[in-house]
């Protein structure tokens, strides 16, 4: 057996804690993540130039972030760590060429602007997750945001998408963000739920899984209230208007119509999971209903069918920042049960009960707060469904008319819906959902869109650049002669 | 067109192609217009194969010379795709330009080109000056090319699918996600029985099945040596339009063209892949050899991104031609496969070509050089 390389993908609540089991079981892992610092989509912080106070930026999760932080520093001299870098491709053992169960990621070092390999015997896919976004009519105006880019503007570069503001969709984080909004000054319109009053309320009594952390929940609504802020629930999105930019949004709401003037919107309908690498690895998918999206198939611990392969985090199927500490943590642990490392069973055991509780909390929070994927079917034919191609609702529904496109990949085929530059990560899911409506099938039955290397967009300039501390892509000087291929064309 | 089991099959029909790519699809056409009955069986979906994830190159450029008259024939088709099956297939005539880096390659070029003008083909000599001053992206290290202006390219997303609606519309049966598992002879024609077990009897066997057809061969006694191809693909970001031909080299290690949409799309050398599993897959280390051969060729493209790459299968024979034409040893049995990584263009002429040889048993496409019996 090779000796253990465990390699992490993100420096998130879930990578984060990976990192400190593997270390404590006596482990050097090697921890790869995009952003200039670790802390991930919740806990992520400003470049030095912008830094606040954690009270100021995380609220209620100040501590929690310290924390992360801190631990995270501590384990600096004990692991190997790559910021500002890309994981755009992984392949594993199985089906490729190479030993055993060992296998390799491409890496992208953006500030070097460089490629390299790092090789692993075993890695923890602790990608988090993204916001899942519907189409509605103008969505695509300057001005209108994800609540992740809306929450990266605050907390990375410590600006506002605009002064005016809505917030639009459902979930917890649409009104965090609407509160963290209020908080740092911008005046925020409305925040305009599409669900319902009495759908939250009967799954309401789900959330003692987790009572501190519906409480809180509850203090949002209550903190927005107090300043003001009009919460509409159970609406239906109908446009966001405006010339040049953002000017006003329209709700259907209790059978009429509300609209409200303001400069730019926050968009989002829960999270979904990024799970390109666990595609690459060759983890099977499974479609959860609830969350109306594919996840990688998993354990409580973190192993997949794929050995070698763990996910973590919400990577893994959306079940938030706690519960992704603690799934770090126990996939940190399985990885030292299979690498020969040092693991407490004991501890394992306890993570496991406690990630138990957290999955009943979102259960409640998924009932709660599902997403609305039937208001795609009420779309007006020009809505824009596929934001890098601009490919409009009638658009899909013309090429599915003409060509019967079976599925989604189909459909994705014959319209370009998914084709470009961000590869479907925002709208694949919908043009499932779509396909699904318009053959009038299950949307797990229009498979699912596969991925491919490379991940996300690299510059092609920058495959003939190695980044440092890493094994080359190719091993040949790069200035030889072109190899004869032979013709395909 | 996604069969269910619902669905009967016929117990007798008279002619079976075995595969939905783009010759399968022109071979049901061709047949179903000339009032034949026709099934059409595709294990997957129609185009689903190397027929859609090609690079979309429609070059008779570069070809070897037993391919040249299958080409033509199906050159013509490609300009009335539009009227034949009522969408042009984004092919457009964009010219192929095959670059040379060497003196021994400009002579290579201009034999090359001598050979095809006899077959008739215009292909003119360009000089390094030439084209640096007709495509002013190109560096120095091309220092000649031959060209092409009657190639070009076109979508292979939508080519076959679209042969295939075409066909089901003429009158042909095309079912797909219906596998051939079995063959055998019967009588003085077929027995073709499908992966669910429903079976048909055919007089007149097509077998189009790409990397797969020398696997059906072989069920019926005929061994052909048939490997696999994988070539690597890659495409950009769309970009304003720059590249406005389709390009080669000597070698084979690069090509690139820009689509309509303004995407850059590249290919060169091979991916991995497995047939048995219908899986492909591409190679990093290979686009970093695609890359550092095209930015040598287009440095101004160092800077745009790559978003995708993907790879494919092919059935590739030693010769690097197909087996094409009547079986040699089973009557009623037609071959077309094998297309060894360049069958895309040849696609629409390979099943107007089938469609002759079925219906009266001789074509006047000269495929004396790519018959099956030179590997048996
Ligand atoms: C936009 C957004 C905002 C959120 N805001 C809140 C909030 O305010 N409060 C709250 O309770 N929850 C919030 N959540 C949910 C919360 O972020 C997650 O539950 C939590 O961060 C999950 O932790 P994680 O470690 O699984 O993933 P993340 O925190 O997302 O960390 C994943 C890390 O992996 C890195 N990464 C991903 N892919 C690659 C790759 N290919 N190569 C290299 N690095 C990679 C990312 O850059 C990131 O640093 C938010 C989620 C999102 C998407
Ligand atoms: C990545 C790539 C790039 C290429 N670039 C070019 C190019 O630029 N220009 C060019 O001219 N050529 C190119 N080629 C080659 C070209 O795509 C192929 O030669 C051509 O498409 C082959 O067509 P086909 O119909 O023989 O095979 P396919 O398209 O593979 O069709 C065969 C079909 O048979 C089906 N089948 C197999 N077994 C069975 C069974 N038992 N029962 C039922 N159905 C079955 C398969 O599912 C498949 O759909 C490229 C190929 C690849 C893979």
């Amino acid at each position: 057996m090779t000796a253990p390389r465990v390699l992490i993908v993100g420096a998130g609540p879930a990578g984060v804690r990976a990192a400190e089991a593997v270390v404590r079981g006596g482990l050097r892992p090697v921890v790869v993540d995009e952003g200039d610092a670790c802390g991930g989509q919740i806990y992520r912080q400003p470049p030095a130039a912008k830094a606040r106070p954690a009270e100021t930026l995380y609220g209620a999760d100040a501590a929690a972030a310290r924390a992360l932080h801190a631990d995270f520093a501590a384990l600096l001299p004990a692991i190997d760590y790559y910021p500002r870098t890309l994981v755009w491709n992984l392949v594993t053992g199985a089906g490729q060429s190479g030993p055993g169960q060992t296998g390799f990621v491409h890496v992208h070092d953006r500030a070097a602007g460089a490629v390299g390999r790092l090789d692993f015997t075993h890695v923890v896919l602790a990608t988090g997750a993204t916001d899942r976004v519907l189409p509605v009519p103008g969505w695509t105006l300057p001005g209108v945001f994800t609540l992740g880019g809306a929450q990266v503007a605050l907390k990375g570069q410590g600006c506002l998408i605009g002064r005016r503001v809505a917030f639009l969709g459902t979930g917890p984080l649409l009104y965090l963000v609407a509160l963290q909004y209020a908080k740092a000054g911008a005046d925020v319109v409305v925040v305009a739920d599409t669900s319902g009053t009495w759908r939250q309320a009967r799954a309401f009594p789900g959330l003692r899984a987790a009572p501190g952390y519906a409480l809180r929940g509850m203090s949002f609504v209550a903190q927005l209230m107090l300043k003001g802020v009009p919460i509409l629930r159970g609406v239906v999105p109908a446009r966001i208007e405006g010339t040049d930019g953002v000017e006003r949004v329209t709700l259907r709401h209790r059978g009429g119509e509300k609209s409200f003037a303001c400069d730019a919107v926050g968009l989002g309908f829960g999270l979904r999971s990024e799970t390109q690498l666990a595609d690459l690895a060759g983890v099977p998918r499974r479609y959860d209903a609830a969350q109306a999206n594919w996840v990688p198939r998993a354990g409580c611990d973190g192993r997949t069918p794929r050995s070698g392969v763990y996910v973590a985090g919400d990577g893994a199927g959306i079940l938030g920042a706690q519960a992704a500490e603690l799934r770090g943590a126990r996939a940190g642990l399985a990885v030292l049960a299979d690498a020969g490392g040092r693991a407490d069973p004991a501890e394992a055991g306890r993570l496991e009960a406690e990630i138990g509780r957290w999955v009943r909390f979102r259960r409640a929070i998924d009932a709660m707060y599902p997403v609305p994927v039937q208001m795609l079917r009420g779309l007006a034919a020009e809505t824009v469904v596929c934001r890098c191609e601009h490919i409009t609702l009638g658009d899909l529904r013309r090429v599915a008319a003409n060509t019967g496109a079976e599925d989604a990949n189909r459909l994705k085929s014959f319209s370009r819906a998914g084709m470009g530059r961000c590869q479907g990560r925002f709208c694949a899911d919908n043009v499932q959902e779509l396909a699904a409506f318009l053959h009038g099938a299950a949307p797990a039955a229009m498979g699912t869109q596969r991925a491919q290397m490379p991940i996300k967009p690299i510059p092609i300039g920058d495959l003939l650049r190695q980044a440092p501390r890493t094994e080359p892509v190719l091993d040949e000087p790069v200035l030889d002669e072109p190899v004869l291929a032979g013709e395909a064309e | 067109m996604i069969d269910s089991v619902k669905n009967p099959l016929p117990s007798r029909v008279e002619i079976v192609v075995m595969g939905g790519g783009t010759a399968g699809c022109s071979a049901a056409l061709h047949l179903a217009q000339a009032g034949r009955k026709v099934v059409l069986f595709e294990q997957r979906l129609c185009g689903g194969m190397a027929s859609g994830q090609n690079y979309g190159g429609v070059r008779q450029q570069g070809r070897l010379e037993v391919e040249l008259p299958l080409s033509f024939r199906s050159r013509e088709l490609w300009d009335k795709m539009e009227k034949i099956v009522g969408n042009d297939c984004g092919f457009r005539r964009t010219g192929h330009l095959k670059l040379a880096r060497t003196p021994e390659q400009i002579a290579s070029l201009e034999e090359w080109a001598v050979m095809a003008r006899r077959h008739g083909l215009t292909v003119t000599m360009v000089t390094g000056n030439e084209l640096r001053t007709q495509h002013p992206y190109l560096s120095e290290e091309a220092c000649g090319a031959s060209f092409c202006p009657t190639d070009g390219s076109a979508n292979p997303r939508v080519t076959a699918p679209q042969w295939a609606r075409a066909a089901e519309k003429a009158g042909a049966d095309v079912r797909e996600y219906c596998p051939v598992r079995a063959l055998e002879r019967e009588g003085g024609g077929f027995r073709v029985t499908l992966a669910d077990g429903r079976s048909t009897c055919c007089d007149v066997l097509v077998n189009t099945a790409g990397a797969w057809g020398a696997g059906l061969a072989a069920q019926l006694g005929e061994s052909y040596p048939e490997g696999t191809l994988h070539p690597n693909m890659n495409v950009s970001e769309p970009m304003a339009p720059v590249i406005s031909a389709n390009f080669g080299v000597c070698g084979g290690d690069i090509y690139f063209r820009q689509t309509g949409r303004g995407n850059i799309i590249f290919g060169g050398g091979r991916g991995v892949g497995d047939r048995d599993r219908l899986w492909s897959r591409p190679l990093a280390e290979v686009n970093l050899r695609q890359a550092r051969a095209m930015l040598r060729l287009v440095p101004g493209l160092a800077g745009i991104n790559l978003i995708r790459s993907w790879s494919g299968i092919d059935g590739m024979m030693p010769d690097e031609s197909p087996v094409f034409g009547a079986s040699p040893t089973v009557p009623g049995l037609f071959h077309a496969f094998g297309f060894s990584g360049h069958g895309f263009q040849l696609g629409p002429g390979a099943g107007a070509v089938l469609c002759d040889l079925v219906i009266r048993g001789e074509t006047p496409t000269d495929i004396s050089g790519l018959l099956p019996k030179r590997f048996l």
